[in-house]
């Protein structure tokens, strides 16, 4: 994490890779035991490393790492898992009278990721997926898309911040209807 | 958009996360200083006789209470910025200006006899009290608020309530001077309902605006 603040981002990608699996363990136990399945497992996982990439400057360099991402993906996964209970609610009590087998089928909807990425708006979402989906460095995405390779760090970073708002104003809009 | 694709993103992404919210509250006290003390005197002044004011006891403790509220609120405020969770005892410090107040109070009502207990409570000015000290507050409030974005508080209602203790403390300080109801029993009574309703504020903003 000390490499990955001062700029070294092989470093800091592999520290993202290597929480990778102990979020996903984390998600599927918090799910299981919330009743909620597995579909949406790796959606939990992703919203916590947005969130642990977007608020890494609460780490203070002098305390351990590890409570301090606990600390983040256990507020992530709370929040996710609140916003899945509510959705599951209503419908689990209609059908649960009317289906013999109450076994969830798992819906097969494109993940959350994708559905939120495609809320970005025009460079935003230009600049976020082929960084992502196409793996393309910033130097290629800026030259794709014929644009400065500051756009491109401005426009990646103002996307992934959007990203964020974005799965907390579903949570808001549930929250009111 | 699997996992691996949204890490190509956050590792691409080495825009510096920007100054820890300590840091960030630091500088939002100090803002919140200026507005309030800009607005102070622009609209609100201080009280004439304030010379003299300043050498007496139960002048000189609203600001002993006030400051003190506002700083301890705000040393809390830098630990609730961070998300790890608390251990008992971190937020006891909130405690320490009730405390102060509760031993003025005592003193007052050994010090004054009872008669003079609700005149004294009471005051004159608590009208312009309860106007002053929300009016005085809600820049001080707002840019504690915003200091603490930076931060990952994990309850944005109890975020938001710290912050409106640190701004309502903030402006009823500056209220103080220009207030002529010293007894602490105004205070107790007064004060109070001035700073619990920016904490109260604060807590519904924070709510809103303090998720992430």
């Amino acid at each position: 994490m000390l490499a990955g603040l001062d700029g070294d981002a092989a470093a800091y990608r592999t520290l993202l890779e290597d929480l990778t699996p102990m979020l996903r363990t984390m998600a599927r136990g918090g799910l299981a035991r919330a009743g909620l399945g597995n579909a949406d497992v790796e959606d939990v996982v992703q919203e916590i490393l947005l969130a642990i990439h977007l608020k890494r400057g609460t780490w203070m360099r002098d305390q351990p790492f590890a409570p301090w991402a606990n600390a983040i993906a256990r507020h992530k996964l709370i929040d996710a898992m609140r916003r899945r209970g509510r959705r599951a609610e209503t419908p689990i009590d209609d059908l649960i009278e009317i289906l013999p087998d109450a076994t969830p089928q798992p819906e097969k909807s494109a993940s959350e990721l994708s559905r939120i990425v495609m809320r970005l708006e025009g460079r935003e979402q230009d600049v976020v997926q082929s960084i992502s989906l196409d793996g393309k460095s910033i130097r290629d995405t800026a030259a794709r898309l014929m644009i400065s390779e500051g756009a491109v760090r401005v426009a990646l970073h103002r996307g992934l911040k959007r990203l964020a708002k974005l799965y907390r104003d579903d949570d808001m809009a549930e929250q009111s209807p | 958009m699997n996992t691996n694709d949204l890490i190509n993103s956050l590792a691409a992404d080495q825009t510096p996360p920007g100054p820890p919210p300590g840091r960030m509250l630091m500088i939002a006290a100090i803002g919140a200083l200026v507005a309030a003390a800009a607005l102070f005197f622009a609209m609100v002044g201080p009280r004439d006789d304030i010379m003299t004011a300043m050498r007496t006891v139960r002048f000189d403790f609203k600001f002993v209470y006030t400051l003190t509220l506002a700083f301890s609120a705000l040393a809390v405020a830098v630990r609730l910025a961070e998300p790890q969770p608390l251990k008992p005892g971190e937020t006891l410090l909130l405690w320490l200006a009730p405390g102060l107040l509760m031993a003025a109070v005592i003193a007052e009502l050994i010090a004054v006899p009872a008669d003079l207990w609700m005149p004294r409570a009471i005051g004159n000015n608590s009208m312009i009290c309860m106007r002053y000290i929300p009016m005085l507050s809600v820049v001080p409030v707002a840019l504690v608020l915003w200091a603490l974005r930076s931060g990952a508080p994990t309850n944005p209602w109890r975020a938001g309530a710290v912050a409106g203790l640190v701004g309502g403390g903030i402006g009823a300080a500056f209220y103080a001077a220009h207030c002529n109801d010293d007894s602490p029993l105004f205070v107790l009574v007064w004060y109070t309902i001035g700073i619990g309703v920016m904490a109260l504020l604060g807590a519904l903003a924070g709510s809103r605006f303090l998720r992430w």
